[in-house]
């Protein structure tokens, strides 16, 4: 398959990089707004293109543990869900991160708390970047703006799993899951053969042979200094992903008086408020993470020159990427949050106004 | 006799599989769990399987069974090991892939995992330890725990009113299409070990038939929690737990 130009909705162009990108697995339930990504991979058949397994599970519980399941034995796994059902993940991402195994997670983020709403939202950024589930662990979280995003972000979260044996996030939400874009879809890349897997992977459940000891996924360990061990050992691990794996964009930020941090479709909106404010001659900036975890918080620091009066951080939660951009850049800044909830998503006119309140006015 | 006339190859009537790692099992003496043990690695080792089989352990007494089987081995979350098995399974359908499970981590918590995968009839052996309580924890109530049968969450005994009724899980599973074999046994006794062995044994070999999940329970007695001698749990076993759930093969493939 050559590289090609189509009109896809998030979902789906998820979907499609998950088969392009040479998964052996996914693993899902259905709930709004991502179902599209399990239905477009039943509608595709990858079974018979790629030997992809597809497998709609009885629940998300059950959905992660077989992502689980697949990723001790070395294998691509990758699964979606929606605000609730990532909840209903968190077990089972615990136990990955403990037990250091790679996967891609998708989460299409609804309004909650709660059943909450099918609408879009962007309060599930605490839960993927602070834990969620339990214990001392992190995982990289990628946050897409757009389709493109959405498909690419699949293969990069798959090597990035791999490289670290940790799960990845790719937190998305319900506009960028149901918008429709032009995606330019990479080429399909071969799954890995059993050789592949028993060479790269050596630590992975594939039987074990007589020139190996047998091979173990656990997260337990009852000896309090040897789990200690192990929990530095994945300190040691988080600290190198801050290191080597911040992503950030920034737009207009050079001669910016006031600064815009935003991921996401919120950042989206800031990009069109950006260049509204610029149109009035107020001159402002935006800058998106990429990665929520590790937090660009060296890069907003640095952006947030003497001539930056003020942060305007736009979210569609209660205030949440807020505590991050704050102790990115310490006290003396004025560090404001404009939010919508519930699924409702700020507009660009609105955000101004807000930076006019709260940050040039206030 | 000296004892090193006595130990002599040709006097030796059975020896420590292989396949079992050269260490004490956690499990307290007299418990079922270390001959079940025995039991699945014996069979792999006889089928000579070991580089073809994925074990699941559970959490519960069983959480450890990674470290006494020589085998590549997942510890799943309580509960969640038959999802496990179906993702190995449907990724690498030529292994032979098998969980062990305790009652609290199969009947409890995994009841969904456990219906759901027997449902859909995934090529798994499943083998269950049915000793009533939850042993790891201390001894509280299972799904399992018989009417009447203390425990230390019901210290007065299971009041079916309040509490519920045990659940007969074994049964509920071959009423469903996607299991091909289910069968209920004991190791309380060298004969019952023998069935057991053969059960199991069966159970591994229907994974090439490729027909649905093999599932065998084994009631066993859990002499700690039930706070008996092993001699005395075994004896209550039989006097109470083995009319409730009563041993035979409850679903045998036809052909
Ligand atoms: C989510 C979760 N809840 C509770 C526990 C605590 N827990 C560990 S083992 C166990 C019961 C196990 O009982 P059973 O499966 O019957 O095994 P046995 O110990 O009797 O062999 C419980 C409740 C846990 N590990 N995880
Ligand atoms: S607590 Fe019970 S089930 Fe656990 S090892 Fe001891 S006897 Fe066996």
């Amino acid at each position: 398959m050559m590289k090609e130009l189509r009109l896809m909705k998030g979902n789906e162009a998820v979907a499609e990089a998950a088969i392009r990108a040479g998964a052996d697995g996914y693993f899902g339930y259905p709930i709004t707004p991502q179902s599209e990504i399990l239905e477009y991979l039943m509608a595709e058949r990858p079974f018979e293109k790629t030997g992809m397994v597809v497998l709609q599970a009885e629940s998300e519980v059950a959905a992660i543990n077989m992502v689980y399941g697949g990723a001790s034995c070395g294998k691509k796994c990758i699964t979606s869900s929606s605000s609730p059902g990532i909840s209903l993940k968190m077990e089972g991402i615990s136990y990955m991160a403990g037990a250091e195994l790679p996967c891609v997670i998708v989460n299409v983020v609804r309004g909650g708390p709660g059943l909450g709403t099918i609408q879009p939202g962007q309060s599930d950024y605490f839960q993927a970047t602070k834990g969620g589930g339990h214990g001392d662990y992190r995982m990289i979280v990628l946050a897409p703006a757009s389709v493109q995003e959405s498909a690419d972000f699949v293969p990069l979260g798959f090597e990035l799993a791999f490289k670290y044996r940790n799960p990845v996030m790719i937190l998305t939400d319900g506009v960028i899951g149901q918008m429709m874009e032009k995606v330019e879809l990479f080429e399909q890349r071969p799954r890995s053969t059993q050789e592949e897997i028993i060479k790269n992977s050596p630590w992975a459940t594939t039987g074990k042979t007589p020139d190996r000891e047998r091979n173990i996924i656990t997260s337990l360990d009852l000896d309090s200094s040897k789990q200690e061990k192990h929990v530095i050992k994945l300190r040691d691990k988080f600290r190198k992903m801050e290191e080597n794996e911040v992503r950030y964009e920034t737009f207009q930020c050079e001669d910016a008086e006031y600064l815009l941090v935003a991921f996401g479709s919120s950042a989206r909106i800031c990009q069109k408020a950006v260049d509204i404010a610029r149109a009035k001659g107020i001159k402002v900036g935006l800058i998106r993470p990429i990665t929520l975890f590790p937090f660009p918080s060296k890069a907003i620091s640095d952006l947030t020159t003497d001539k930056v009066k003020g942060i305007l951080v736009v979210e569609m939660n209660l205030g949440q990427m807020i505590e991050d951009v704050k102790l990115a850049v310490g006290k003396g800044v004025k560090v404001e949050h404009y939010g919508r909830y519930g699924g409702i998503i700020p507009t660009p006119e609105e955000t101004i106004e807000m930076l006019q309140q709260k940050i040039i006015g206030g | 006799m000296t004892r090193e006339e006595i130990i002599k190859p040709e006097n030796l009537v059975y020896k420590r599989t292989n396949l079992l790692v050269d260490r004490a099992l956690s499990y307290c003496p007299g418990c079922g769990h270390g001959t079940v043990h025995r039991l699945v690695m014996e069979t792999i080792e006889e089928m000579g399987i070991q580089a073809e089989t994925i074990g699941i352990a559970p959490v519960g007494c069983a959480v450890l069974a990674y470290e006494f089987m020589d085998i590549d081995m997942q510890q799943a979350a309580h509960g969640r090991a038959p999802a496990l098995a179906t993702a190995v399974k449907r990724l690498m359908p030529e292994k032979y892939v098998f969980t062990y499970q305790g009652d609290g981590d199969l009947a409890a918590i995994g009841t969904a995992e456990t219906i759901h995968a027997c449902n859909r009839g995934e090529n798994i052996t499943i083998i269950f330890i049915n000793n009533g309580i939850y042993g790891m924890t201390g001894g509280q109530m299972a799904p399992t725990t018989l009417p009447g049968m203390r425990a230390s969450t019901c210290p007065y005994g299971r009041d079916t009113v309040t509490m519920g009724n045990p659940l007969k899980i074994t049964e509920l599973v071959a009423t469903l299409p996607g299991t091909y074999y289910v069968t209920r046994q004991a190791v309380h006794t060298p004969g019952n070990v023998r069935k057991t062995k053969k059960a199991i044994r069966k159970a591994f070999e229907n994974q090439k038939l490729k027909k649905g999940v093999s599932f065998v329970e084994v009631v066993s007695n859990c002499n700690s929690g039930w706070k008996m001698t092993p001699v005395a749990s075994n004896q209550w076993m039989v006097d109470n737990m083995l009319p409730f759930y009563p041993l035979g093969d409850i679903k045998v493939p036809t052909e």
